[in-house]
């Protein structure tokens, strides 16, 4: 076993990992390294393609207010407005602290940075869609994460690459530092640290269609949870309405905001029936609902009419290759489909958790609606502050990385700058080796991959744009048998260079928990809200259910999960129905 | 239809030297490399060893020599490599120590981005909003910003599999992201790093790194421009 010592460690490389190194060791009273199972640049952040949503002003007039109002509408009330304000005011900076660092944003001609519209975003409390999303071409994300990658290799920044983390070391409340595996030596590593910044992003992986990588498993969420502490609105998990069809590949909210059309079979243009004022503009869980609609009352296209159309054919080439060259290459190379002369085919994909670990607009983990975990930040896809509520507009997440890992960044610091290293317990990496030894022992019979692919399935079935008690309630018992299959599973490579396959058998442990945790948060609420639709429950009801849900694994009664609650925290914008 | 998939696999705890193993793979002709490397490890073959991540040609995790020519695994597709069947051969990219399978050492090929200064330099005092900058002289460095150092160019550079001091096409690439992007400072720092003989004057043009790239980045053309400019610094 290798002990390390550091007084900040930040686990996940990704926009919001990154950020958060950069801003701890601005504070030159500590020191800082930060573990990734993948190279910093490989991160999922890297696949952002449209935008980050700052009020600018570039192209039409825009204030803070408006993107806040539009951030807890979008949120279906259920965003926490503290979070939502802080948001909106320092995105702005932020967006410029971005181009400082030398982030290639697309230009207007007055040589400003470029800004387009995208759903959910709008002027004057919902008048009309505004351009707000800053963008460099269609790659957005890639940008920023290069970027921020970039000015970590200047200041120095200490990493583990290829570090898988396993485990995090609390006791008595504290976090004093985490357990990681090694990938190209099988070695376990103690990271002993005076605090812990989480940016292991979403667990998209969980559904069979889906825009994240296969690296998005939810490792540090389901770590968090097995330990008693609790999860976030993991009911709320939002589904992208345009995946190429069959693969789940992200196409751009941007297409629509530069102009594209969604079309059913006989190419209708049916947004206009859902959102009448802002059509193929609405935020994605209203979007994704109506084409399961459209689907289901048979209006797809294709001979097994199971998906529809995004119809770029009516803008000019110039816009299509030059503004969306990303999504230009995916669909010729994936579908064999030019979107300049042809329709591309689309059906909603698994997107973006707007659940997590519960944080204070610090960063700070709580155990519960008031006690903070010390030493203990998240931030990112990872965490839930929340500022996304129901449902995250797009371009808000990127923001959300950018304004909250820079937070949690400076708060870990500030609070290692003054706190002591804190003893570790006997056997430190013991719960890690224990999974290690019982994985590779060889004596169990089940197949990882198989258990993996049955969870994917299921859980598109059961948990997805549309749920009932009856689908949910059938989920938690198939997660329960696919739960204790996977206490049966080995894996046959027994090497301990690059065992990758130790590593994926790791993470479907890990997704089996997020999952439960996640179906019975969702059985849980009844209610419709955002991206938590029911049809058993259709509507909204702000009198029961304008509250946060926290889940808790129930550590004497494995499988049982125990439901408690939190306070939305409101302010300006008073709970109204959600109408575009 | 039905592929052979012939990897070339070394395991360094067991094996002496790579051998050759074919996996007989049932798949559509839209399926990815990638997802024909997925089946045989989840299903056929758990010990096969890669990298992988976003499964869409954006990580640049999954560079590998595929039928003879560096691919990204996930976005090149058997009815672009098969029409009717037949044999597929998948090798690691080449240049850089194998450490098991398709996996191979990316330190080295890292070490060379960093030596480039990858990253903007610029000390001036920053405006309250952004700086600006024209359309065209955004323009200018596009194509560099693409990349994601996936190694496909580098590794399929002759002058870099003989001599692995060749700094290589990837992190020129990152060198002319900033050298030519009119915001930066650090252009004649850059130029004499690259001027040194492990530098743009090693490349011999053989546009090798051109065909493999993933990204569609003019990488050959970024190396003349390259080249151009420490002339002009020079002169
Ligand atoms: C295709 C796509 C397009 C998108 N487009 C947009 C957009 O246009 N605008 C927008 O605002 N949002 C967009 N989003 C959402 C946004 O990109 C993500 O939510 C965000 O990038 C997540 O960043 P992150 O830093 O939280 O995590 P990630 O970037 O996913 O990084 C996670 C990091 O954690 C590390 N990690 C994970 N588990 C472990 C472990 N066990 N041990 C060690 N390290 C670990 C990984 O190595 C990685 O470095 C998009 C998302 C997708 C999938
Ligand atoms: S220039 Fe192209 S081939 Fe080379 S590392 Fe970058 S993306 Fe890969
Ligand atoms: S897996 Fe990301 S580039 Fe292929």
């Amino acid at each position: 076993m290798q002990h390390h010592r550091y007084d900040v460690i930040v686990v996940g490389a990704g926009g919001s990992g990154l950020m958060a190194s950069l801003y701890a060791a601005k504070n030159k009273n500590v020191s800082v390294a930060v573990i990734s199972k993948l190279y910093p640049t490989r991160s999922h952040t890297g696949a952002a393609q449209g935008g980050v949503g700052a009020a600018l002003g570039n192209v039409s007039e825009d204030h803070w207010e408006w993107h806040m109002y539009d951030t807890v509408k979008g949120g279906d009330y259920l965003a926490d407005q503290d979070a939502a304000e802080i948001f909106a005011k320092d995105i702005i900076d932020a967006v410029y602290e971005l181009e400082h660092m030398g982030l290639p944003f697309s230009r207007l001609p007055n040589g400003k940075i470029a800004q387009r519209k995208f759903g959910g975003h709008t002027k004057e409390f919902g008048k009309a869609a505004v351009e707000r999303a800053c963008y460099a071409v269609d790659r957005t994300g890639h940008m920023i994460l290069q970027t921020l990658y970039q000015q970590n290799v200047k200041a120095g920044t200490t990493f583990f690459n290829e570090f898988q983390v396993l485990d995090l070391i609390i006791e008595d409340g504290v976090c004093r530092g985490v357990v990681a595996y090694e990938i190209s030596t099988g070695e376990v590593h103690v990271f002993q640290a005076k605090s812990v910044v989480l940016a292991a992003g979403g667990y998209g992986r969980v559904f069979k269609i889906t825009s994240n990588a296969l690296s998005l498993t939810g490792d540090l969420m389901s770590i968090y949870y097995r330990k008693g502490l609790p999860l976030e609105d993991l009911e709320f998990y939002q589904f992208h309405p345009t995946g190429i069809a069959k693969l789940g590949i992200l196409i751009t909210e941007g297409a629509r905001g530069e102009g594209g059309i969604l079309r059913n079979d006989s190419g209708e243009r049916f947004m206009e029936r859902y959102a009448p004022s802002i059509k193929d503009l609405a935020p994605r869980d209203i979007v994704s609902r109506a084409i399961y609609m459209e689907l289901r009352e048979g209006r797809g296209a294709g001979k097994d009419k199971d998906y529809l159309l995004l119809d770029l054919t009516h803008l000019p080439r110039d816009v299509i290759e030059g503004r969306l060259p990303d999504i230009t290459d995916f669909s010729r190379t994936y579908l064999g489909v030019d979107p300049v002369t042809a329709p591309v085919p689309i059906q909603p994909t698994a997107h973006y958790a707007m659940g997590g670990i519960p944080t204070t607009v610090d960063g700070e983990c709580l155990a519960n609606s008031s006690t903070t975990v010390r030493g203990l930040y998240a931030a990112g896809e990872v965490a839930c502050v929340s500022l996304h509520g129901a449902n995250r507009l797009g371009t808000n997440s990127l923001g959300d990385l950018i304004v909250f890992g820079k937070r949690a960044g400076i708060a870990a610091a500030r609070y290692a700058q003054d706190a002591q290293f804190e003893d570790l317990p006997a056997r430190a990496d013991g719960a890690a080796l224990d999974e290690i030894e019982r994985l590779k022992s060889g004596h169990g019979t089940e197949n990882a991959a198989r258990i993996r692919k049955e969870l994917q399935e299921t859980m598109m079935d059961n948990v997805s744009i549309y749920r009932t008690d009856e689908t949910m309630s059938r989920q938690v018992e198939i997660l329960k048998e696919l739960q204790a299959r996977y206490r049966n599973v080995s894996v046959t490579d027994t090497s301990t260079k690059y065992n990758t396959e130790l590593m994926e058998a790791m993470e479907l442990g890990y997704m089996l928990d997020v999952a439960e945790a996640m179906t019975a948060s969702a059985l849980n609420r009844k209610e419709s809200r955002g991206a938590h639709a029911r049809e058993d429950f259709p509507d909204r009801d702000d009198e029961n259910w304008l509250k946060h849900t926290m889940a808790y694994r129930d550590l004497s009664r494995p499988g049982e999960v125990n439901i408690g609650y939190k306070n939305v925290v409101l302010g300006k914008f008073e709970p109204k129905p959600r109408v575009y | 239809m039905h592929v052979n998939l012939k990897i070339l696999r070394y395991n360094p705890e067991v094996d002496k030297k790579p051998h050759w193993e074919t996996y007989n793979v049932e798949c559509e002709p839209g399926d990815r490399v990638l997802d024909l490397l997925n089946h045989v490890k989840w299903y056929v073959e758990p010990t096969l060893t890669y990298r992988r991540s976003c499964a869409h040609g954006v990580c640049g995790s999954d560079a590998m020599l595929i039928n003879g020519r560096n691919r990204l695994a996930c976005k090149i597709l058997i009815r672009d490599l098969t029409k009717d069947g037949g044999t597929i051969t998948v090798e690691p990219i080449r240049g850089l120590k194998v450490e098991k399978d398709l996996l191979v050492d990316m330190d080295p090929f890292f070490e060379s981005y960093r030596a480039v200064l990858p990253f903007f330099i610029n000390d001036d005092p920053v405006p309250a909003g952004e700086r600006l900058q024209t359309v065209e002289d955004r323009e200018r460095f596009d194509q560099g910003t693409k990349c994601i150092l996936c190694a496909a160019c580098t590794t399929s550079c002759p002058i870099f599999w003989v001599n692995g001091r060749y700094l290589g096409p990837a992190a020129i690439v990152q060198a002319h992201r900033f050298i030519f992007d009119s915001r930066d400072k650090g252009t004649s720092e850059r130029l004499n790093l690259l001027n040194q003989n492990t530098g743009v004057w090693r490349c011999r043009t053989a546009y090798n790194c051109t065909e493999a790239c993933p990204r569609e980045i003019p990488v050959t053309q970024l190396i003349e421009e390259v080249k151009r400019a420490i002339m002009y610094q020079q002169a």
